[in-house]
Parts: C-alpha cells; structure tokens; sequence
C-alpha cells in the first residue's frame, strides 16, 4: 500500500481549512493566520502534485495512482486515480489555487478568512473531480463546487452578485438533476458505477443515446455551450478577481473532462450518433459568442464570451474524434485556463484601483502603467492565438484534426478566430493605447505591484513555453489520448 | 412484558409528573432536567433490545425491528425539542407544568400508533397523539395566535380523524375483523367496500403528515404554535404516522399494492410541487419549513408508493436524515432571541453571518442539506429515494421530483441569501443555552458527516426493510 498521493491532494486543503476555523484571538492575528495557512497548503498541493508528475508514466493509457476502498455498501467505491487526460487538468487546478489565493490576499478588502476557506474548499472539490473514478463519486465532487462557488459570487460580488449567484446556482443544479439521473441509470443496467469498469463494458446501444442527453444537458451547461452559456457572463462579471479565475480555469474544464471522459468513453455509439449536432452548437457558440463579445462594453463580460468560444473548440476538437483534435481540445483547456486566468487577473488589477469594468473609462494606460500594459497586450495576444504562445496550438491542432473529418466546420471554425482576434485587438486598443485617461481624468494610475507583476509573470511564462515547447503536454498525454482515439473510432 | 418498558415508563412517568406538578410547584424545573436523561435511557432501552419481534395483547401489539426503529427516531425526536425548549419556555413564559407531561403523552400515543397491530389500537393511539398536540399547539395561552392555531388543528384534526374511522369501520364491515393479519387474509381480489375503506383511511393519514391536498392547516398551525412546538410538529408525529402508513399499507392492504400506489404516487407529486412552489412566496420562517416539510413528505411519499425492500430503507434513511435536519433548523430559529423576543422572518435572518458566524454556518448547511446538495446528508436521503424510483423505471416520477428539487432550492438559496448576501442587523443574544448549542451542534456535525460512512445506517435499515412483506 502505497501513499495515498491522490486523497492527500483531494483533502489536504480541507485540513488546511480546519486549522484556519480553530485559530482564536483577535480578528489581525486569525485574518494573517488564515493566509498563511491558506498559501502555505495550496504552495504544499501544488508541490505535491508536481511529484505525482514527475512519477507519472506517460507510456501507459490506463490509470495510475489508483486507490481504492470500500465506501457504500455494494453500491458506489472510494476510487481514485488519474491518466493523461486528467492529470493536467489536476496540476492546472493546484497551480491556479495558490494564485487565486496570492490575488485573493492582494485585492480582497472584507472577510478574506472566509474567502481563504472558500477556495480551499473549492480546491478539494475540483481535485476531487478530476481524480474520481466512479461516477457517483464524481457527481457529489462535481456539485459539492457549487457551494462555495455560489458563497463566492454572492459574499464578495458586485452589485448584481445575488441574481448572478442564484443564476449560476439554480441554471448547474437543474442541469446536474439529468446528470444523477443517468448515473442512477447506469447503475441500474450496468450494476456498477465504477468508471474503470464500464470503460470496458459496452452499455446497450438503446441505451446510451438516453444517458448520453442526460449526461450532455449538465455538462453542456457546465462548459457552457450555447444556448446554455447565459449564466457564465453574469457570474463572470459579479464574481470577485479570484473566484472569476477559478470560474474561468477549473470550472470550465470539468465539462470539457466529462465529455471525453464519459460522453466518448461510455457512450461511443451515441457520442457519433450526436457528434455532427456538437459541431452545430459549437459553431453556432464560436461566432455567435465572437460577436457578441466584440460588442461588449464591459471588459470581464468580453472576456466571459471569448470563454464561450474558446470552450466552442473544446467541443469541436473532442467531438473529432481523431488524434489531433483531442490533443487540441486538452492542450486548448490547459491555455485556456492560463490565458483566460491572466486576463481577469489584468481586469481585476484595474478594478482594484478604479471601480470600473467599463472600457469606455480607460483609454492609453500605456503612458501611466507600462507594466501592467505590457502584460494585458501579451495576454490579449495570447488570447487571440498568437503562434508562439499556447493559444495557437490548442486551436490549430483542433483545427487540423476537424479538417480530416469534416471540412466545412474547420471553415466555420477558423473564422472564429478572426473574430476573436478582432474583439481582442479592439480592447487592447481602446484601453491600452490612445490618450491617457481614466474616469475622464488625467490622474496616474499606481502600476502592477510586485505580488500582481510575479502572478501575471509565471503565467504568461507557462504560456510561451507551452506554444514554444507544446512536447510537455502532447507527450504525456498522448497515450491515453491514443486510447480513448481508439476505442471510438473501432465503433464506426 | 419487558418489551413493553418504554410505553409504562412513559405513561407511569407523566402521570408522577403530573401529581408532583399538583403539590410540589417547584419541582418543575428539576423534571425538565430529568426527562432527557429519562428519554436517554430509553433510548439506550430500545437500542439493545433493537431485534426483538413479538405480538402482544391477542395479536393487538406488535413489537419488531421496524418499529423499534421509528420509537428511537420519536424519541430522538422529543429528546432534542425538550432539549431546545427550557431555555425558549423560560424567555417566553409558557411554563405550564403541563408541557412537558402533555409532551410525554403525545410520545406514548406516537408508540401506539407505531406498535398497533389492529386498527382499533391504531386509531386509539392516534387520537391520543393528536389530542396532546392539539393542546401543545395552544399552550401559549396568552397569544391569540397559539390558541388560533389550536382551534384550526382541532377542527381540521377531528374532521381527518372521522374520516379515518369511516373507513375503519368500512373496512371492518367488509372484513369483519379489525386485526391486520385477518384483514390481510380476507382482503385478497377485488372488493369495493375494501378499497373505500383504504381511500378514507389513507385521507386521515395524509392529513397527519400534512400531504397536499390534506395540508391546509400546516403552516397556519407551523406559524401560530410556540417555535418548540413547532419543532415537535415537523417531526416526531411524521415519524409515527409514515411508521403506521407503512404498516398499513404493507400488511393489512399487501394486496392492493396496485390501487393505493396510484393514490400514494399522486400524494406525492402534489406535495413535492406544491410545497417546493408555495413556500417561495413565503416571508416567515416557520411557514416557510412548513412548506418544505410538506415537499420532503413528498419525496418519503414517493419512496412509499415504490414500496421495494430498497424503497422502503430509503424512506427509513430519509427520515432519519429528514428529523436531524429539521431538528437542526428550528434550534437555529430559535436561537434568534434579543432580550427574550424571538424572531421568526426571513428579514430577521438578514446578515446573520456578521455576529453569529457559527450559527450561520450551522444554518447554511443545514439549509443546503434540505436543499439535497452533494455531499450533505439531504442528498442522499433524496438519491436513495430517486434509486429505487428509477430501479422501477418510473421516470416521470424522478424527473417531476427533481425539477422539484430545483424549485426547493430557489427558496432554500433565498435563506442563505438573506444570511450571507445582505446587511447585518443589531446581534441578536449570544447565551443560546446549552440545550440549543448542542442541538445545533449534533444535527450539523451528523449532516456534514454521514458521507463518511453511510454504509453503517444502510445495513441497520437493510435489515429492517428486508422483513417486510
């Protein structure tokens, strides 16, 4: 018996958050306790799942690190364990925590206690999804984040956090209702929810068209796919600095996960059956969100759109099912996470120091704040799929790998990133460079400080190494990605 | 007769309650301090003779696992309403001596209810219930509204029972015999008299546990009666009156499984919508769970309707998780006191979280527990439920419980609103008194943790469910 790596990062926080409500005494000394514990445990998780990749076999397809103990009686196990496909997702998950937390300590004015042990808590949940092998233990981990996410949204919002909050609560929890309802389902035909299992099971083909809608309703809505995305720009923009990047980095990325997990894994009869409808939505998300996005007048809602499109290649590149789009579609969530991370984290420095998301009240904040300048610009860029940064990749190998299969949606596709590059430019454009004026006053603005300058840093650093070297990624995952391309092209 | 300890120290012990109350004024406070430790006992009484099964009284009284199951969860029940009352009884006032033994009868009427064996005893310990409750309901004698809520409880009580003892009799006349064995015997095939009689009968227990349409009287009698009452209400009676329409349905009326399923499954999904419905318009906090109460009857209905051994279990467990999460809720209500005037609206929750972290947080998961998210304890009282109803391939039945599931939590959503989201009001008093601390404490810390090990109660109730029928 072997450490059990994967539960200690799943729970870890957790004991971090207990230490953090034992603390007694005066409300400086818990308040500076709290952060200190909260960076000490997020920096340890995040070590810690550097070691699990370090010793993570990139040759073999199935799981590792499995765990395993009885749970429910005869009914769900305890079941942990990762593969290619999700251990990035779990080093993305603990490497955005500590930077959430940095951002939260940095920026947040009241009750910073309670936001520490909202993310930490948050942090159990998301590793928890990632890692979980049997569905039931996936659903409690997948709608467990919603607590703390909806305390997020509406604690520390803006002024429409309530309606936000509700919003994002009531729009994931009516979708996750057809989510339970075909796990029940599954386990009432296939007698086991043990996800290892029914990988190697076939579910009966009357079946899984059924299983795969339910399955699609809750994690189109989690994605958010169009005409399921409306809750995102709400909460995006009510939900403070950190818990916009959690929203943006992690909790996107769940959907992305179960689609190739289960909808591919589970369902590949009815996943091919579906897979010209996901290309459908997903244009239709693609431009759509492009052009809305380039007519917003709130930047955090820009950006929340551009994460619409963004997952739109997800889905694209999942739905391929060739080699190549489904790297892309991984590669594209990882950059995702990171770029979309350094934009809020760029609109949430600004904010900080005016109170303003509107873009029509900044202009030519390159003359009063180089820094803060340069990095927006790099992330805009990077957004836009730069080649050179990790933007380009994600997108063209989704692109390459849609162009084998069906031509004419890679069309439809591709003009999703002129779009994109055109609501991207804009903003930089209309914020960056121009006239200095803020509020329509000539006052400087205070540039990045050293905490905001490391964050956005390491960041745009990770970016650029992975669209210079995309090796770190594409290799390891690439034999279970070989996998799941295998088992789903063996149907047809 | 060693089975029967509870019932004669119960009934022994209000009588000697209630001559010491007569002579000896003063004692009053000592037996409120005794009486947990004399349900504490029982408890532990029941607990280790859990197994046994016998009839008593020519078959009249029966004593098994299943209805030892339910006397523990009563008597969990009115531990913890005698635990949070003293102090709440003391700030407002209402110290009857009374209380505590009309309490205590209400409890042996419960037993009987629960043991009964033949509708006579049944019906006996029934109205032996609802007469004790009529009177808690109106103990507050000094509030217009507590003696409202009693009157509205008596009449609608006596009009459900009548209706209950129409069709007893009815029954007995087709039958001839009142006891469940011979009933069961007799009731085989088609007979009109027979299914009339379970239609009355099943009128009079909805209306006990407050099931749509028979739940009018619920939030007005929920909001009238004093907040310890209220906690009593929502439930030790549901606990007696779903153990009796378990019975009922799966001894005496076996056969008829096809009739009374259609008649439980359309109990069920008016409560579920129309309590998950109702209760958004709702601005005081005790109506309000009378709403949800009413949605979470609901969802045991269902399970009810399904009537499988695993169907059955998951009733059991959701009522064990149902009575710790309501317990837990009216403590946090009730810990809502400044200077001896306790608040009960929603407004008065507003910001909670400022002064009373603790109880905020008690209270918000306790609140999403009702709510049924993962990973409390309110989640998998529902999915047990929701695994038996998709087991039978009932789908309708599921979907229309979780759309509203998704209506419920719009309102539960709202107390945590209010808590967290608004401003903070002047502190309310932070002596709460042991009684509700712990309270709290035990329901909050039981929710937060039964994902741990669930197993351990699956087995319990396993073994319970697996008997009937």
């Amino acid at each position: 018996m072997s450490f059990p790596i994967l539960s200690f990062l799943t729970f870890f926080p957790l004991v971090g958050v207990i230490f953090i409500l034992l603390r007694k005494g005066s409300i400086e000394v818990v308040e500076r306790s709290a952060k200190n514990i909260a960076v000490l445990v997020s920096l340890v998780n995040f070590f810690v799942s550097c070691y699990l990749w370090s010793k993570f076999n990139p040759t073999t397809p199935g799981f590792q690190f499995v765990e395993e103990s009885k749970w429910i009686a005869n009914f769900a196990t305890y079941k942990m364990g990762v593969d290619g496909i999700s251990i990035f997702l779990v080093i993305l998950t603990t490497f955005i925590s500590p930077i959430c937390i940095f951002a939260a300590i940095n920026s947040l004015k009241k009750r910073t206690k309670e936001f520490l042990i909202a993310i930490l808590v948050m942090q159990t949940f998301m590793v928890g999804v990632f890692c979980a092998l049997d569905l039931f233990l996936f659903f409690l981990f997948f709608e467990g984040g919603l607590i703390p996410m909806f305390l997020i949204i509406g604690i520390w919002g803006g002024e429409r956090r309530v309606y936000s909050a509700l919003k994002f609560f009531l729009y994931t929890f009516l979708g996750s209702i057809f989510l339970l309802i075909a796990i029940i389902a599954v386990y009432w035909n296939m007698n086991t929810l043990d996800i290892v299992k029914l990988l190697n099971t076939k579910i009966p083909e009357n079946l899984q068209t059924w299983l795969w809608l339910g399955f699609f309703i809750s994690l189109a809505i989690k994605l958010p796919m169009w005409p399921f995305h409306t809750w995102l720009p709400d909460a995006h923009v009510e939900a403070p600095t950190p818990g916009s990047v959690i929203l943006a980095t992690i909790l996107l990325k769940i959907s992305g996960y179960g689609f190739i997990r289960f909808s591919l894994g589970l369902f590949p009869i009815a996943s091919h059956y579906f897979a010209n409808f996901i290309f459908v939505l997903s244009i239709i998300g693609i431009i759509y969100a492009s052009l809305v996005a380039l007519m917003q007048t709130d930047m955090k809602k820009l950006i929340a759109y551009s994460s619409v499109a963004h997952m739109g290649y997800v889905t694209i590149g999942i739905f391929s099912f060739t080699k190549q789009g489904m790297d892309g579609a991984i590669f594209q969530m990882i950059s995702h996470g990171l770029i979309s991370a350094s934009l809020f984290l760029c609109v949430g420095v600004l904010y900080d120091r005016v109170h303003s998301r509107l873009i029509k009240d900044y202009s030519g904040l390159v003359n009063s704040m180089p820094r803060f300048a340069f990095m927006f610009v790099a992330a805009s860029l990077a957004n836009v799929g730069l080649p050179g940064t990790s933007g380009f990749i994600g997108e063209f190998l989704v692109l390459i790998g849609t162009f084998k299969v069906n031509y004419i949606v890679t069309i439809f596709a591709a003009s999703g990133v002129i779009l994109s590059a055109a609501y991207s430019l804009w903003l930089c454009k209309r914020v960056v460079f121009g006239q200095f004026k803020v509020n329509n006053s000539d006052e400087k603005l205070k540039d990045l400080d050293f905490t905001e300058i490391a964050i956005l840093f390491i960041l745009m650093f990770i970016t650029i190494l992975l669209g210079i070297y995309p090796n770190i990624i594409l290799e390891p995952i690439s034999s279970s990605v070989d996998l799941v391309v295998k088992n789903i092209t063996a149907i047809k | 007769m060693k089975n029967l300890i509870p019932e004669l120290v119960i009934l022994l012990g209000s009588f000697s309650f209630l001559i010491i109350g007569v002579f000896a004024k003063n004692l009053n406070k000592i037996i409120n301090y005794f009486i947990p430790v004399l349900l504490g006992i029982l408890i532990l009484f029941i607990y280790f003779n859990f197994s046994s099964s016998l009839t008593l009284f020519g078959n009249s009284y029966s004593i098994d696992p299943l209805s030892n199951f339910m006397k523990i969860l009563v008597l969990i029940s009115v531990l913890f309403t005698f635990l949070i009352s003293n102090f709440y009884l003391e700030r407002t006032n209402i110290n009857q001596f009374e209380y505590p033994i009309i309490l205590l009868l209400a409890t042996l009427g419960m037993f009987v209810m629960i043991s009964a064996n033949n509708l006579i005893v049944f019906y006996l310990g029934l109205e032996l219930q609802s007469l004790c409750l009529y009177i808690l309901a109106a103990i507050n004698t000094k509030s217009l509204k507590s003696s409202e809520a009693g009157i509205k409880y008596f009449v609608l009580g006596s009009l459900s029972s009548g209706l209950l003892l129409y069709g007893c009799s009815l029954v007995y006349g087709f039958t001839g015999s009142v006891d469940y064995t011979e009933i069961a015997k007799v009731a085989i095939g088609e007979s009109g008299g027979l299914k009339f009689g379970l239609v009355f009968i099943l009128c009079g227990i909805a209306f006990k546990i407050a099931a749509v349409p028979f739940h009018m009287w619920a939030p007005d009698v929920y909001e009238g009666s004093p907040t310890s009452v209220t906690t009593f209400f929502t439930v030790a009676p549901k606990v007696a009156a779903i153990a009796a329409l378990i019975k009922f349905l799966n001894f005496p009326y076996g056969n008829f499984i096809s009739e009374w399923k259609t008649i439980i499954i359309v109990l069920s999904i008016a409560s579920m919508f129309l309590g998950a419905v109702a209760a958004i318009g709702q601005t005081n906090l005790k109506r309000l769970m009378a709403y949800s109460s009413i949605t979470h009857v609901g969802f045991i209905l269902a399970g009810i309707a399904i009537a499988t051994p695993q169907a059955l279990s998951a009733v059991l467990i959701y009522l064990v998780i149902y009575v710790f999460m309501k317990l837990g809720v009216f403590a946090c209500i009730m810990s809502l006191n400044r200077n001896g005037v306790y608040f009960e609206n929603i407004s008065d929750l507003s910001g909670l979280s400022k002064h009373h972290p603790v109880i905020s947080l008690c209270l918000t998961i306790l609140t999403f527990s009702l709510a049924g998210i993962p990973p409390l304890a309110g989640f998998f009282a529902k999915f047990y439920i929701f695994l038996s109803i998709i087991e039978q391939k009932i789908y309708y039945l599921a979907v229309i419980g979780l759309l509203s599931a998704v209506v419920a939590a719009f309102y539960y959503l709202r107390i945590i609103k209010v808590i967290y989201f608004d401003p903070a009001k002047e502190s309310y008093n932070k002596d709460i008194g042991y009684g509700l601390k712990f309270s709290i404490g035990v329901s909050t810390l039981l929710i937060l943790f039964y994902f741990i090990d669930p197993s351990t109660l699956n087995l319990i109730v396993d073994n319970i469910t697996k008997n009937i029928k």
